[in-house]
């Protein structure tokens, strides 16, 4: 079937099986490997992406329930050549490791302080609870953010 | 790399028009929600629905509203959406107990109300919620609507009374004056099912005493029953540690939890029994 979205700013249409998971048609049909993809299973949230502004894991959505949509994804996050916020806290914070969890992370974050600009500790460690980091980078995660928040 | 099996896609427009796709797809066709339920039963080909009817378009069963003396919930609204609600805190603050830890945060943006009572799952907390609430649930076909108790609705694990062709619409809470009720689960992890849960909901009289109680448990083996020996121990006795004491015991005694990786049978009757105590502490500070 042919599916339209719009992707971080422009429409897309592209041709997909119904049964096609959003995180392959990001990854595989548009080509854009920045979401990644773990665990299948809802678990791990490496898979995050923006949908009509708010977090979904990507991987129990189908990019047939995306059509019509905003997706955004963390290819979508520098504007004009230059990083957003939340990337320069993960740069100045030293929020990732291996980057594995990092594109979900970022995106939740993202999408935290577009609601909450000022979030506590306990709110952004609330927020990325349903995301694990392999590299368990948790203490310096939550550092970038508030960093990103503080800017 | 999990992906379902193929199948094709409708996306509805109206209630009216999910419910003819239904119908003219026939058996093999299935709604979809939130789909945090269905896709991942999907992937494991433990559904393999030939058609799957997207309802995520039906705004008009995303709401909460205030109706007398009934909270209706439509049947598309989202976890999220029950947790960030104020008006669910003030009167039902047990789904807002329940919401905290149900699944996480980005899930919670996705699933629904609606398909978590349709999922059935004997995990499932929402479920232990309506029933503890005395809710009733609409459902909807072709021909009509009919209301049915969560009793009705929920006939064994994974199966519910509503039909291939019907829509479930909307859940409706009893408001009681002098009333308060409260959830608390013990979990492994963030975003996992309970090892187990209690929800309580308690009406004092005027006179202090226990009008009227409901308790419920979560992934114990009450699938679909409330705690009712318990439930009756305490009605019309004066709320006192001893008497709640005195219930979680005959709750512990009636669940029939089964030992698996979330833990052993002693552990999880262990937990009904103190969980009940607090949900009932609870909830009775909540009525007065
Ligand atoms: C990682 C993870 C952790 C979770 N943890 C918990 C937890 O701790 N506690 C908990 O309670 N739940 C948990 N869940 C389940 C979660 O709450 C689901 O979202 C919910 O169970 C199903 O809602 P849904 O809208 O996603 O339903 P779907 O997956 O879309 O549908 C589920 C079933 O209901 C049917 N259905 C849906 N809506 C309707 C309707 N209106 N009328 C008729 N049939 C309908 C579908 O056909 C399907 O059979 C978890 C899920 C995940 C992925
Ligand atoms: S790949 Fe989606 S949550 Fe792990
Ligand atoms: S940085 Fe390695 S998984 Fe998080």
């Amino acid at each position: 079937m042919q599916i339209t979205m719009t992707v971080n700013g422009t429409e897309v249409t592209a041709e997909a099986e119904p049964r096609t998971l959003l995180v392959h048609f990001v990854r595989d049909t548009l080509k854009l490997t920045g979401t990644h993809w773990g665990c299948d299973t809802s678990n791990c949230g490496t898979c995050v992406l923006l949908m009509d502004g708010e977090p979904v894991k990507s991987c129990t959505v189908l990019a047939a329930m995306a059509a019509g949509r905003e997706i955004r994804t963390v290819e979508g996050l520098a504007q004009n050549g230059e990083l957003d916020v939340v990337q320069k806290g993960f740069m100045a914070e030293h929020g990732l490791q291996c980057g594995f969890c990092t594109p979900g992370m970022m995106m939740s974050a993202r999408a935290l302080l577009d609601r909450n600009p000022d979030p506590s500790e306990t709110e952004i460690r609330t927020a990325i609870s349903g995301q694990i980091c392999r590299c368990t980078g948790y203490a310096t995660i939550v550092r970038s953010i508030r960093w990103a928040a503080a800017q | 790399m999990q992906v379902p099996a193929p199948f094709d896609y409708a996306r509805a427009e109206s209630v009216e028009d999910a419910l003819t796709l239904l119908q003219r797809h026939g058996p093999e066709s299935r709604v979809i929600a939130g789909g945090h339920s269905l896709l991942p039963m999907m992937k494991l080909r433990l559904a393999r629905p030939e058609w799957l009817i997207d309802i995520n378009d039906l705004f008009e069963l995303d709401y909460l509203v205030e109706d007398g003396d009934v909270l209706r919930v439509g049947a598309l609204t989202r976890h999220a959406t029950l947790l960030g609600s104020d008006l669910i805190a003030g009167k039902l603050p047990i789904v807002t107990d329940a919401e905290r830890v149900i699944a996480d945060p980005v899930v919670r943006n996705r699933g629904t109300i609606g398909g978590s009572l349709c999922q059935a799952d004997p995990a499932e907390d929402l479920s232990t919620v309506c029933e503890v609430l005395r809710a009733q649930v609409v459902i909807r076909s072709l021909d009509g609507e009919r209301v049915v108790s969560m009793e009705e609705l929920h006939r064994g694990p994974y199966e519910t009374a509503v039909e291939q062709d019907e829509l479930l619409t909307e859940i409706r809470f009893p408001i009681r004056p002098r009333t308060g009720s409260a959830y608390e689960k013990v979990e492994r992890r963030v975003g996992d099912w309970a090892v187990a849960a209690a929800g309580a909901s308690v009406t004092l009289a005027d006179d202090g005493t226990i009008a009227d109680v409901a308790i419920g448990l979560t992934s114990v083996g009450l699938d679909g029953r409330t705690a009712t020996r318990a439930e009756d121990a305490l009605r019309n006795a004066p709320p006192s540690e001893e008497a709640f004491t005195a219930a979680a015991e005959l709750a512990k005694q009636d669940c029939d939890p089964v030992a698996d990786q979330r833990g052993p049978v002693d552990y999880k009757r262990h937990l009904a029994a103190e969980l009940t105590k607090r949900v009932l502490r609870r909830a009775v500070e909540r009525a007065r």
